[in-house]
């Protein structure tokens, strides 16, 4: 028995019509956009239905003046095959607005979203609605910027120095 | 400073100095380093503990992971801002008198990071003794470093308290 990608997308455009917005094929990898109101239904589909089990990676990409939406969640999910030659990996994506960067939170589906889900929120400051612990995870807890947004000058160390002198005040580390 | 005792007396001569000068040889031959290593400088900084470049060679292979038994600290690797209050504290947990090394062209200035979260040189909240420039320094470098703390132990000396 062997299980491909297009059988996997194939499965998901008979469920989900309405949901998938643009699928792209490049190099052998193949990329869903989907609308973000779906990512729940989607992902349950694909980890319990087509038994897309691991999430390998998820992570965000900010598109300021290149296009809008701004915002993109990037979702690398992956399929064990019964030998290695069977393994199957799609990317899921969808967009969020610049005005509301808050999409569902997917731990209830795979709870290795947790620290990736907050990293995201560290560094770019998009919510996930419904993560159990939604707190910055590198940063400083009393940072305020989101220091990969585009319009964040990347030698702004400002904010740093001042957790930093906070810190050291408080004597909290 | 020569301690040897006058061979005329049969070794059982003595000698005259003060005691801040015989406190200072003591210190200068016994430092107790505190490695606070947070990058690849720190496995330079390994090596030169280990045998082959063997810093017991200069009285300071204790490498103490608790400040209070201290008295160089070594800090040795990437400072970020977040981690820099914590290595402010352990330079305040070690007893007086103590001298720091800046290990490295991240600790000396930022290195290549030129980014939001990493300190620009740590001198920027720790008072640095000696700059050890390289990414990582030869562990003669260090080993030099240790050495031009070992002369300003000797020529600056240190109050007894």
């Amino acid at each position: 028995m062997s299980f491909d990608v297009e059988q996997a997308v194939g499965s998901l455009q008979n469920e989900f019509p309405q949901n998938i917005v643009n699928i792209k094929e490049y190099r052998n990898e193949t990329t869903i956009l989907i609308d973000k109101e779906s990512i729940n239904k989607i992902c349950n589909y694909l980890k319990h239905n087509l038994d897309f089990t691991f999430l390998a990676d998820l992570t965000a990409v900010d598109y300021l003046e290149v296009k809008s939406p701004r915002y993109e969640v990037v979702y690398h999910i992956h399929r064990f095959g019964p030998d290695c030659e069977e393994n199957v990996r799609i990317r899921l994506k969808a967009e969020l607005t610049d005005s509301e960067p808050t999409i569902d939170s997917v731990v209830s589906i795979w709870s290795g979203a947790d620290w990736l889900e907050r990293e995201v929120y560290d560094m770019f400051g998009i919510k996930f609605i419904g993560h159990p612990d939604l707190r910055r995870i590198l940063m400083p807890e009393d940072y305020e910027p989101f220091p990969l947004r585009k319009d964040f000058d990347v030698r702004n160390r400002e904010a740093s120095k001042k957790s930093f002198e906070k810190a050291l005040e408080d004597g909290t580390d | 400073m020569g301690v040897n005792a006058d061979p005329l007396v049969g070794g059982e001569g003595f000698l005259t100095t003060t005691i801040e000068a015989f406190a200072n040889w003591g210190r200068k031959n016994s430092l107790w380093p505190m490695p606070f290593g947070t990058a690849c400088c720190a496995i330079e900084m390994m090596g030169v503990f280990a045998s082959r470049y063997d810093l017991s060679r200069f009285g300071a292979e204790v490498a103490r992971f608790s400040p209070r038994q201290a008295d160089l600290m070594i800090v040795s690797g990437t400072i970020t801002y977040k981690m820099a209050s914590v290595c402010r504290r352990i330079y305040d947990q070690m007893p007086e008198p103590k001298w720091v090394i800046a290990m490295g062209s991240c600790t000396c200035g930022g290195g290549p990071f030129d980014s939001y979260a990493v300190v620009q040189g740590i001198d920027e909240f720790l008072p640095v003794d000696v700059y050890v420039g390289g990414c990582p320094p030869r562990p003669e470098a260090l080993i030099d470093a240790v050495m031009k703390i070992q002369k300003k132990i000797e020529m600056k000396g240190a109050p007894i308290v």
